[in-house]
């Protein structure tokens, strides 16, 4: 019991850690100190940190053009995190990435991606590996509901499939793709199935659908999906359903959606859902609770304070890392 | 005329063609309600319905394709690829499919569809969303490969590519979506395919230049103008046809040229421009060409490697000076 509220409070903190970080980078933004586009994980954090609570450090993942939260939640450093979304020399990836291409490689992430549906073909490459080297280890791949019709999708999971490769593929249904619902019963549709993991009967894989907003639901599945691509069992597909607060990017109207859908999604708000459990529970006290909660502000406010204080990339950089190593 | 941005010139050469030809529609990811990524179908769904006006799911593969198969039937397809950065993802259907289907059926078979894509670096979204591609295709046999750089000539060049019996490859440059100019109101305006535009005229040096680049260059050339340096600035708007005449006819005049433009340098169209008159202008240039270009490198993401990446009006004003 002790381990389990253990890592109970530590699930807890992690989307807390998320939440904060990305309300923050949305204020940065909007007073102008962000370049670029930003993709917000606000309201996703149960399925990042459910996700990564089931992986080993010796696993990998592949994030997404909105992949603040996966990389979080795989232990990612907030002062580099918040530098590189600030195009700082010291952010992880010089200030060469950006919002859409953080990653801590040394943590296993094999790049945040900006092309969707990019991530699957290179997570079963990485599974492959797995099995030349024999490593043990599992690839978790993040994409999303639109990424799902594209051909990678299709073609990734079947050579996983074929392969028996060490693979979970973990679809964020957040119900659109920007303007593009998943399903609808009429009107414009990404697809004609309401659950992704129905997909996974065609490629002879095991699909599921959880519930995305529920913390425990998540981690429960990929754990057992994550045991079973171990021990050799091959892919299987997680679809988690959950729905974004935010914009697809922060500036969009969201002309496409209603705003009760979204406050009957905010009921469902997977912190407030989980932090309530705990309490239920015994294992959290509001005292606790507020502790933590000035704990992660202050961890944030610094990463803020680190990035603002930080220089700008060195005009040299722009032709740097072009090749790995040195040289041409 | 009237006082259009580029986008909606660019929204009105669709408009129009759509209402002049029923077979002309368009496809695209957020092309629909959401007006495009960078607004640029608009209204157009509220005025055609969705038939007309298709919103895709995330499957740009199934884009160029059916755009090829509905092409091929008898339709005008103008589809949509949200950036140029992403027109990887169908190259089979672009290289393969669109551009080869004539020849490989002796001519039998048309493609009559346009592909829009926004090119270019400059809004500070990283790597593989600031891509520059036209190299790519005007390496292609079989493909047009247009490049507006006013709003005028993207209203009159979109609605010649919407009337082109060929596969054309239509860049258009995020940054210029904004800017204003006048467009003609006529809605028989076009502007020929192949056809460059002489932007300013002058007498001692040729700047060629494409998309953005177009607009850097006319900056340049008003600061020149202020220290008696007078450049003439050629925007070729179509890569392919290119019209060579018109940049020799200059260069016979000035002597020297310079070709810019914002894509990585190694072969670029640049290159092509520089292979073509080096051969056919050798004897009219007093001095080697020079090219502007971006580094060969992607793009940074920080606003601080970008603006030093992306080659602007410094730039062509200090090779200018180089020069003459
Ligand atoms: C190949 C490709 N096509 C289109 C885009 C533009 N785009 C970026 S995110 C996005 C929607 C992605 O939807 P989904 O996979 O459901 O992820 P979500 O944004 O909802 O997290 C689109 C269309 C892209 N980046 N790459
Ligand atoms: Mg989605």
């Amino acid at each position: 019991m002790k381990e389990s509220k253990d890592k109970m409070i530590q699930m807890l903190e992690d989307m807390m850690v998320i939440r904060e970080f990305e309300s923050t980078v949305q204020k940065h933004f909007a007073e102008g100190e962000i370049p670029g586009f930003v993709h917000l994980y606000l309201g996703e954090e149960a399925v990042a940190v459910g996700a990564c609570n089931a992986l080993e450090e010796k696993d990998y993942i592949t994030s997404t053009h909105r992949g603040h939260g996966h990389l979080l939640a795989r232990g990612g450093d907030v002062n580099k995190m918040m530098a590189e979304i600030f195009g700082k020399a010291t952010g992880y990836n010089k200030g060469k990435g950006g919002s859409m291409h953080i990653a801590d490689v040394s943590l296993g992430i094999l790049g945040a991606n900006g092309i969707v549906g990019a991530g699957l073909p290179i997570a079963a490459g990485s599974g492959i590996t797995s099995q030349i080297l024999d490593t043990g280890a599992v690839t978790l791949c993040f994409f999303g509901d639109g990424a799902s019709n594209r051909g990678t999708f299709h073609e990734a999971i079947n050579l996983a499939s074929i392969w028996n490769l060490p693979v979970v593929f973990v679809c964020e249904n957040n119900m659109y793709a920007i303007s593009m619902p998943q399903y609808r019963s009429d009107g414009r549709k990404g697809q004609n199935i309401k659950d992704v993991s129905d997909r996974a009967v065609a490629y002879g894989i095991s699909g599921v659908t959880v519930d995305g907003n529920d913390v425990m639901a998540v981690n429960e599945a990929v754990t057992e999906a994550v045991k079973k691509a171990r021990n050799g069992g091959g892919p299987s597909l997680v679809e988690c359903k959950t729905y974004r607060h935010r914009g697809h990017f922060e500036g969009d109207p969201t002309v496409y959606r209603s705003d009760e859908e979204l406050e009957e999604w905010k009921k469902k708000d997977p912190i407030s859902r989980f932090k309530n459990l705990l309490k239920d529970q015994e294992l959290l006290d509001d005292a606790e609770y507020d502790e933590l909660k000035e704990k992660v502000e202050a961890r944030i406010k610094e990463a803020v304070d680190f990035s603002q204080n930080s220089p700008d990339p060195d005009p040299s950089e722009v032709t740097t890392d072009v090749y790995y190593g040195e040289g041409v | 005329m009237s006082k259009l941005t580029y986008a909606e010139a660019l929204r009105e050469a669709m408009a129009e063609e759509m209402e002049r030809d029923k077979s002309v529609f368009i496809m695209g990811e957020d092309v629909g309600v959401f007006g495009g990524c960078f607004g640029v179908t608009g209204d157009l769904v509220e005025r055609f319905g969705e038939d007309r006006v298709r919103d895709t799911p995330i499957t740009e593969t199934a884009i160029v394709g059916s755009a090829v198969g509905a092409a091929m039937t008898g339709s005008r397809p103008i589809a949509e690829i949200m950036f140029a950065g992403f027109l990887g993802v169908p190259m089979d259907e672009i290289f393969n499919q669109a551009a080869k289907m004539c020849y490989m059926t002796g001519g039998q078979a048309k493609v009559p569809m346009v592909l829009r894509a926004p090119n270019g670096a400059g809004i500070g979204a990283a790597a593989q969303h600031s891509e520059r591609t036209e190299a790519w295709f005007v390496h292609v046999p079989g493909l047009k490969v247009v490049y507006p750089s006013t709003p005028a000539d993207a209203k009159g060049l979109l609605k010649s590519a919407v009337r082109d019996d060929n596969p054309v490859i239509f860049f258009e440059h995020k940054i210029l979506y904004n800017h204003k100019g006048e467009v003609p109101d006529d809605k028989d305006f076009t502007i020929p395919l192949g056809k460059a535009d002489v932007k300013r005229e002058g007498k001692d040096l040729t700047v060629v230049a494409t998309g953005i680049l177009v607009t850097y260059a006319l900056e340049a050339a008003e600061k020149l103008a202020e220290e008696g340096i007078e450049i003439e600035v050629i925007d070729p708007r179509t890569l392919v046809p290119f019209d060579k005449e018109t940049v020799l006819d200059s260069v016979e005049k000035t002597g020297k040229l310079i070709i810019a433009s914002e894509e990585t340098k190694r072969g670029s169209f640049t290159s092509e421009v520089s292979a073509v008159v080096a051969k056919e202008g050798l004897f009219l240039l007093e001095q080697p060409i020079k090219r502007i270009c971006a580094p060969d490198a992607p793009v940074p993401f920080s606003s601080a490697l970008e603006k030093v990446y992306i080659p602007g009006p410094e730039k062509i004003i200090s090779a200018v000076k180089e020069m003459v």
